[in-house]
């Protein structure tokens, strides 16, 4: 496998490693490194990959693991997460501020969610995977994949409704 | 599409029991500029699902052959060992050919011959001296072990 090759295998899927890292890290540099990492680990082991049935399945695997690891070695240091990216959203994403603000909102929400709950979400809601490829990546039975999502739906929509009423009152 | 089937559709939802279609239609419907009032609320949240799958990554990768260099370097240090160990050793040899001398008359050549070749005896002699004193040293040790040896055996 040459390195075009490579890039034709990751190229469906590399956008979706960086996004499950930065809904894990929150961080856009550090879900940067971490695609990284994961793209790199890939290509070095190129010569098994046609062994696995799916390498979209195998990398987010990796992703999910990796950010896991890279979140408890951070709790155990004490670390807090530093996130200040909400603002430098894509350019060409000329949105309605007022749309922008209730998207963080969302944004925010999210991030109190267990983590097991926002990969689930992150893959269903917005990669929109299948809850067999889920339930595969997590390492769960497809019932208990379906309840963290509906869990994970239920507390978004409660709080939503909380700052929604929250903005009625206040106006 | 009717406001009733976007309520069920997201009742399905919340339950997690919408199919993919359905969550896509949901999205849809949200993102259209009339959305029904009193499900406003939601229109962030299918917003922000939506938007989320617009962001790339695109930092490039330090992607390299992985070679074995090491393999090379070792090889391409052997050759050029080799190669300065012929260069010297083809450096030292016509320097030895040089030193032999050569006589011009044979008197003196003859007298240095007879020179040369008692030399030699006088030092072969030394040796033989040696080596006679050592095979004395030896046989006498040589007596000892087996005499000992054969004292031992016949004990046995």
């Amino acid at each position: 496998m040459n390195q075009s090759d490579f890039m034709n295998v990751i190229t469906p899927f590399k956008d979706r490693v960086f996004r499950l890292a930065k809904r894990l890290l929150v961080s856009t540099e550090e879900a940067e490194d971490a695609t990284q990492e994961i793209l790199v680990k890939l290509w070095n082991n190129k010569g098994k990959l046609e062994s696995y049935s799916s390498v979209e399945a195998l990398a987010m695997t990796m992703t999910k693991n990796y950010c896991l690891d890279q979140l408890k070695s951070k709790r155990a240091s004490e670390m807090r997460i530093v996130h200040n990216n909400y603002t430098d959203r894509q350019a060409g994403l000329q949105q309605q501020t007022e749309d922008r603000d209730s998207w963080n909102w969302v944004e925010k929400i999210m991030e109190t969610l267990p983590e097991q709950q926002k990969m689930i979400l992150q893959m269903r809601d917005v990669e929109q995977y299948e809850f067999e490829e889920i339930a595969k990546i997590m390492d769960m039975n497809e019932t208990a994949v379906r309840v963290a999502l509906s869990r994970a739906r239920k507390t978004l929509r409660e709080e939503l409704t909380k700052t929604h009423s929250y903005g009625i009152t206040n106006n | 599409m009717e406001l009733q089937t976007i309520e069920k559709l997201l009742n399905k939802y919340f339950d997690g029991e919408t199919t993919i279609a359905e969550e896509k239609d949901l999205k849809l419907y949200f993102s259209s500029p009339d959305v029904a009032p009193q499900l406003e609320q939601y229109r962030p949240l299918f917003g922000y699902l939506s938007n989320q799958e617009q962001q790339r990554f695109d930092k490039p990768l330090p992607l390299k052959a992985k070679r074995n260099y090491g393999k090379w370097l070792s090889v391409a240090a052997s050759v050029v060992l080799l190669g300065g160990m012929l260069t010297l050793y083809n450096l030292q040899q016509p320097a030895q050919n040089d030193d032999l001398g050569t006589f011009n008359d044979p008197e003196v050549a003859y007298r240095e011959t007879q020179k040369a070749l008692n030399m030699l005896s006088k030092n072969v002699n030394v040796g033989v001296g040696s080596v006679q004193y050592v095979t004395g040293e030896y046989n006498k040790s040589k007596d000892v072990i087996f005499k000992e040896s054969s004292n031992h055996n016949q004990k046995k």
